[in-house]
């Protein structure tokens, strides 16, 4: 075909809500219904960076998309890592793919927690359940600059010690005499020797200076709601507790609508948030 | 006409019988026509081949749950006021692919979805729909760009028709956004239909609009013509149909999500999402993966949604918002309340679609005005 042939004008190839592709590195299983997935971009290239806190949109072929917080070490640009309950098609799509399948992502996207505000000040980190996952790159990098902060105080709450996630890492974490990581669950048998009950319960023994503390809190509605309450109680401002929200997401870019809570677009305001800034829409019903 | 493009800020009268030309050169330019056109019994917007394809001879009465057409006793070209469409379903439309992917070996290989060049011409837009365009662009092109949203924008020539009657739920005048055209337009025009005349006041807004006039037979602009319009407009805006009063409507409505009217009002609603889909500013929408039956290939959909939609909210199985009160609370909320926060404008431009296209004739008007009521303060016994 003659090269002076004009031909109409390529598509461009890459649409800002396309998914890169990656691969599946690794997938484990942390509990019965929730994997780890580690994944790497399947032309070799570096992640792009993300902050603690912050979220990827993760595609499966053929099946859909859903908004996953990062939850691996936030200095690797090699890999990102997710940890994913299986709860839905996508979700359920994502758990059974085996290393080497591809995997649609985009992002980061979002707000992540000020990790420079907590510099000088101790820190409270609060997870229940899966909340856990999107502390960890916090608590990742509050241990890489240590130095830089007071006392590091972890709650993480589960349902049962099956719900723990991270198992083997909290071994690790609770044997450091530079933190604090306390776990609970609501329910137990008289195999577990550790603490049962909500997370709220250990908050009277969680040790801070609660005029230079910061707080981030991350797990279902009501806990954070309790946990805040109780924190502010014991002298920690509103304006120096973070938490992370989690709404049904299609976009993660401030378009779709979806995951408006009061006027704040979550995809794009948060999912980290300033407890004083939500908590009159977080106090609100069906918000 | 001279050969010189007529200039933004340029006006002239454009005869009735000239229009067809008019519409030619607009065609002649390049642009495809869309505007309004009777179909199944409303005034919807469809292509324009020629000016017979516009509703001529033709209005409509609108009421809360109520739209007739009905003919006019003249040849109007533009006397009605706004149908059940906007121009949202050319630019956001109702289902449009996003891109197209393809398994290469191990990965995959994702395409965009090549935009159509063709410019659109809007052929009479009102001064509410004007303002419905600058809010969804605020929406769409207002941080990263939407590529297909933007791609038809950036193309669009807006015909501006100033309105010379109200509809029965017509309030642009409350919310500041009509009856007269006064910016964001490329040409405006103002049909002027008395005894024995039948002509257009057309003013250019942009050079874009001054050059499909080029070809066109056009007169000088005359005093009484200016008179006319004037007065057109201002019978038009002390006609409204309805009325609402904007002040402090952001406050009112972010302080009070557990007023009782919320209750109220979802006895009624039928969360038919109706109002959503005629709004011309309701942007909300989800996506949809279309798989071939072989596996080989995919395509994203975004397809309009509405926030009255149960499954609009679901987080892990459950609706966030699962009542109906919850649902149309977030409604307005977002539309006179929140929209200000998120895009610095209300929602909301005052065309009464969502009243007049309401099923159970739930009025916007009159759900606000019910807002201001201070709900009844809690007195310990229940007495008065």
């Amino acid at each position: 075909m003659a090269s002076d042939v004009p031909s109409p004008s390529p598509a461009p190839s890459s649409h800002p809500l396309a998914p890169a592709p990656y691969f599946v590195r690794r997938q484990t299983a942390e509990t019965g219904d929730t994997n780890t997935l580690v994944l790497a971009p399947m032309d070799g290239g570096p992640v792009p960076p993300a902050l603690p806190g912050q979220f990827n949109m993760l595609y499966v072929f053929g099946v859909g998309e859903a908004a996953i917080s990062l939850s691996g070490d936030p200095t690797d640009s090699t890999q990102v890592v997710h940890t994913v309950r299986n709860a839905g098609r996508i979700t359920a799509a994502l758990a059974q793919l085996p290393p080497g399948k591809a995997v649609g992502v985009r992002g980061p996207y979002g707000r992540g927690w000020p990790v420079d505000a907590a510099a000088g000040r101790d820190v409270v980190l609060m997870a229940g359940g899966l909340g856990l996952p999107p502390l960890r790159p916090v608590l990742y990098h509050f241990l890489s600059h240590r130095a830089q902060y007071g006392r590091i105080e972890v709650v993480y709450g589960a349902r049962t010690p099956k719900d723990l996630v991270y198992y083997d890492q909290i071994q690790e974490w609770r044997q450091r005499s530079d933190l604090r990581f306390q776990v609970t669950v609501d329910a137990a048998d008289r195999s577990w020797y550790g603490d049962v009950g909500l997370v709220t319960a250990r908050i009277p023994d969680v040790r801070f200076e609660p005029g230079n503390t910061i707080a981030f809190l991350c797990g279902p509605e009501i806990m954070m709601k309790y946990a805040a309450r109780d924190l502010e109680a014991r002298g920690i401002p509103r304006s120096s507790i973070w938490i992370s929200m989690e709404r049904n997401m299609k976009c993660a870019v401030g378009i779709c609508g979806h995951c408006q809570f009061g006027p704040e677009f979550v995809c794009r305001d948060g999912p980290v948030f300033r407890y004083d800034v939500v908590r009159d829409w977080l106090a609100a019903r069906e918000i | 006409m001279t050969a010189a493009s007529p200039a933004a800020g340029d006006r002239f009268l454009l005869d009735r019988r000239d229009f067809s030309a008019f519409l030619t050169s607009i065609r002649t330019a390049g642009y495809r026509i869309v505007g309004p056109t009777v179909r199944d019994g409303a005034i919807v917007y469809g292509d324009i081949q020629a000016e017979s394809d516009l509703p001529i001879g033709w209005t409509e009465r609108q009421d809360a749950g109520r739209y007739r057409l009905e003919r006019r006793s003249d040849q109007a070209l533009f006397g009605y006021v706004v149908g059940p469409h906007s121009w949202k379903k050319y630019l956001f439309p109702s289902h449009e692919r996003l891109w197209t992917a393809t398994r290469d070996g191990p990965t995959f290989a994702v395409i965009s979805e090549p935009s159509d060049p063709t410019p659109l011409a809007f052929l009479g837009v009102r001064a509410c729909e004007l303002a419905a365009l600058k809010i969804t662009d605020k929406v769409f092109m207002g941080g990263i760009p939407d590529p297909s949203y933007s791609a038809r924008r950036t193309r669009v020539l807006r015909v501006a028709v100033q309105c010379g009657q109200a509809g029965g739920t017509c309030f642009c005048v409350s919310m500041g956004t009509g009856p007269g055209v006064t910016s964001d337009y490329d040409l405006s025009l103002t049909e002027i239909l008395t005894e024995g005349r039948h002509e257009f006041l057309v003013a250019v807004g942009t050079e874009a609009g001054g050059s499909v006039l080029r070809s066109v037979p056009l007169r000088p602009p005359t005093d009484e013509a200016d008179r006319t319009v004037t007065a057109i407009v201002a019978h038009t805006a002390s006609s409204m149909g309805r009325s609402m009063d904007p002040t402090g409507l952001r406050d009112l409505l972010l302080s009070n999500p557990d007023h009782p009217r919320w209750e109220r009002v979802a006895k009624r609603c039928l969360s038919c999402t109706n109002c959503t889909m005629a709004c011309p500013t309701c942007f909300c929408h989800t996506t949809e993966e279309v798989p071939s039956l072989d596996a080989e290939k995919t395509e994203r959909w975004r397809r309009w949604d509405s926030c009255f939609n149960l499954e609009f909210t679901k987080l892990h199985a459950t609706p966030v918002r699962a009542s109906s009160s919850s649902r149309y609370r977030q409604w307005l909320t977002h539309k006179l309340g929140s929209w200000h926060d998120q895009f610095g404008t209300s929602g909301c431009v005052g065309c009464g679609r969502c009243i007049t296209w309401c099923p159970v004739a739930i009025d916007i008007t009159e759900e606000v005005a019910a807002l201001r009521v201070p709900p009844p303060a809690p007195t310990p016994g229940g007495g008065h």
